[in-house]
């Protein structure tokens, strides 16, 4: 499955980074070394096979619910780059 | 005077109870030698007056008897985990300037077991690589170079060197597919990479959340298992912390390995196999046998695809995880008008090259499409790389292999750093055992003809350390390696 320029351009809006144009081709080829190369899975016959997502044997304990933390907005707010008024502040993002 | 900054953490640890020295002169001694090795670059950020801050309470404690596990030892601290007020930046740009408001687990056990922290430790950049050459920092050297500078491993390079140059007495490490074990093999040093499960992530930032493990990096097999055990544990704060119980990993050095049954896999002497590595390995195989250890042979037929399999899975993860730096709640925010600008120019800037490629592969192998074809298929033949291990498992009670292809290698190889799965096969003795989820420890086990330590793996059954630790400490003792 060779991938285009426009994939390369969406793949990298999907992840929200920017490949300057320049670099989209020699982007587009490294993405189609790595592609090929872990394509090699298709030789393995995985009929069958449940997919493994974790090695943890246990299953997930859920917690009590309840509230076990928290009043630290000044600890939170700490490394904000920009903060106002005990908030985050962004970029304005209603018209 | 001896130089305290050679003792093992064990001996540093007698020493201290002996009233030999107090834990302000030793912390004295690595300063002034860390100061002094600032050209390997393992430190990205240096707590001396933290470190004798703790080394006073170590010796008031001392004095009155209240004395942790790991009193008044200096460790260095992988720049991975979160320390509280100490900025912690997992050697990205991206994490420029961020301080922790709180402490990983892992660290705080170590704190509560008395040690003391000399600094934080370089990395390859959010651990994504091979040779420490990612980090934004720019790389550890290995201080086994001669005449070129020489890669300490990676991701944990930092810690590695650190060791290997007796600037910390041990250090923290974390391993995602091969990161302690990689460069420990690199470095002449000793690290394991316990069960998954066994150490708790809390605090640890993410990179590939179900292979992720912390685990120490030292001298030798002993300062390993004192380490480990202060490290290891359950906890509620990481849901994938094993509720198991902790051994005492250091009862299992020295016992008789007679009648132990080695594994010795077929897969991992491809054609074309370092002459050195083999010979290393077959050496080790004889010490085992001549100790009265029967060796079996073994196969672990999906080996082969293991690479492509977490090339897969590890990005996946990290493109997931890496999601939540945004430039709004810590670290690096580059403006833009819009929010996606924010977002996008932060990002652009804040992460290196290697990590950028992951997250795009990452994103790629989860889209819409392309789930099934890449991410699920590699998901199930993780489950065959698992089972694999678990048959061979009915017939050994370890696994002996080689911890890394090749001994440490130039600092800018060309052939790393043009293509990227040049580096990616570094990791190929290490990664099957991270997919499976398996502890296993790299030691050193002889010097190449340059001189140039190389490392052998020992892969135990999950949450069996006690048997990885029994085959390397008779190992350990008939290797005899010289550290620095």
């Amino acid at each position: 499955m060779a991938i285009d320029t426009e994939t390369v351009k969406r793949v990298a809006f999907l992840s929200r980074l920017k490949v300057d144009d320049d670099k989209i081709v020699e982007t587009e080829q490294e993405f189609n070394k790595i592609l090929g190369w872990v394509e090699q899975l298709n030789e393995v016959n995985t009929d069958n096979i449940e997919p493994l997502v974790s090695v943890n044997q246990t299953n997930l304990e859920c917690r009590d619910d309840v509230v076990n933390d928290g009043e630290k907005a000044e600890a939170v707010l700490s490394n904000a780059p920009m903060q106002e008024f005990g908030y985050f502040v962004v970029p304005k993002v209603v018209e | 005077m001896t130089d305290l900054t050679k003792l093992t953490v064990a001996e540093t640890l007698k020493g201290l109870k002996n009233k030999d020295f107090s834990s302000v002169e030793l912390v004295k001694e690595y300063i002034a030698k860390m100061e002094n090795n600032r050209a390997l670059n393992a430190y990205v950020l240096e707590t001396p007056d933290k470190a004798l801050e703790q080394a006073k309470i170590s010796d008031e404690k001392y004095k009155n008897g209240t004395n942790g596990a790991l009193e008044g030892v200096p460790l260095g601290i992988k720049d991975l985990f979160c320390t509280k007020g100490i900025r912690t930046t997992a050697c990205s740009h991206i994490l420029d300037g961020f301080v922790p408001p709180y402490e990983s687990t892992v660290t705080q056990k170590l704190l509560d077991a008395g040690a003391s922290f000399l600094g934080k430790l370089n990395m390859d950049e959010f651990a994504m690589g091979g040779s420490n050459e990612t980090s934004y920092y720019g790389p550890a050297v290995n201080p086994w170079s001669k005449d070129k500078k020489l890669v300490a491993g990676g991701s944990s390079g930092g810690s590695a060197a650190a060791v290997a140059a007796n600037i910390c007495a041990a250090a923290t490490g974390t391993d995602t597919g091969g990161s302690i074990r990689q460069p420990s093999a690199f470095c002449g040093v000793t690290g394991i990479k316990p069960t998954y499960g066994r150490c708790s992530r809390y605090g640890i930032i993410a990179f590939a959340s179900s292979l992720d493990q912390a685990g120490p990096i030292a001298k030798d097999v002993r300062d390993c298992a004192i380490l480990l055990k202060a490290m290891a544990g359950h906890d509620a704060k990481d849901s994938t912390s094993a509720k198991v119980d902790v051994p005492d990993f250091e009862a299992f050095l020295g016992m008789d390995v007679k009648g132990m049954k080695i594994g010795i896999p077929a897969e991992y002497r491809p054609d074309g196999l370092n002459a050195e590595i083999a010979a290393v390995w077959d050496k080790g195989i004889e010490m085992l046998k001549a100790r009265g250890a029967e060796i079996v042979d073994i196969s672990l037929p999906h080996t082969k695809y293991a690479l492509a399999t977490y090339y897969i899975i590890a990005p996946a993860e990290a493109s997931s995880n890496l999601a939540r730096y945004d430039g709004l709640r810590y670290g690096l925010r580059v403006p833009g008008e819009h929010l996606d600008n924010m977002y996008i120019n932060s990002r652009t800037e804040g992460f290196g090259k290697e990590v950028k490629r992951r997250i795009m592969i990452g994103t790629y192998v989860l889209s819409a499409g392309y789930y099934d074809a890449y991410y699920l298929k590699a998901q199930k033949v993780r489950r065959l790389i698992r089972d694999d291990f678990l048959r061979a498992f009915e017939k050994c009670d370890v696994i002996l292999t080689p911890t890394a292809p090749t001994p440490a290698f130039p600092i800018g190889d060309k052939s790393m750093l043009e293509n990227p799965i040049n580096m990616y096969l570094n990791d190929v003795f290490t990664v099957s055992v991270s997919l499976a989820g398996l502890p296993a420890m790299s030691l050193p086990a002889g010097l190449s003809a340059d001189g140039l330590p190389l490392g052998l793996q020992i892969i135990g059954k999950a949450f069996d350390e006690g048997s990885v630790f029994k085959a390397a400490s008779a190992l350990e003792e008939d290797v005899k390696f010289v550290r620095k």
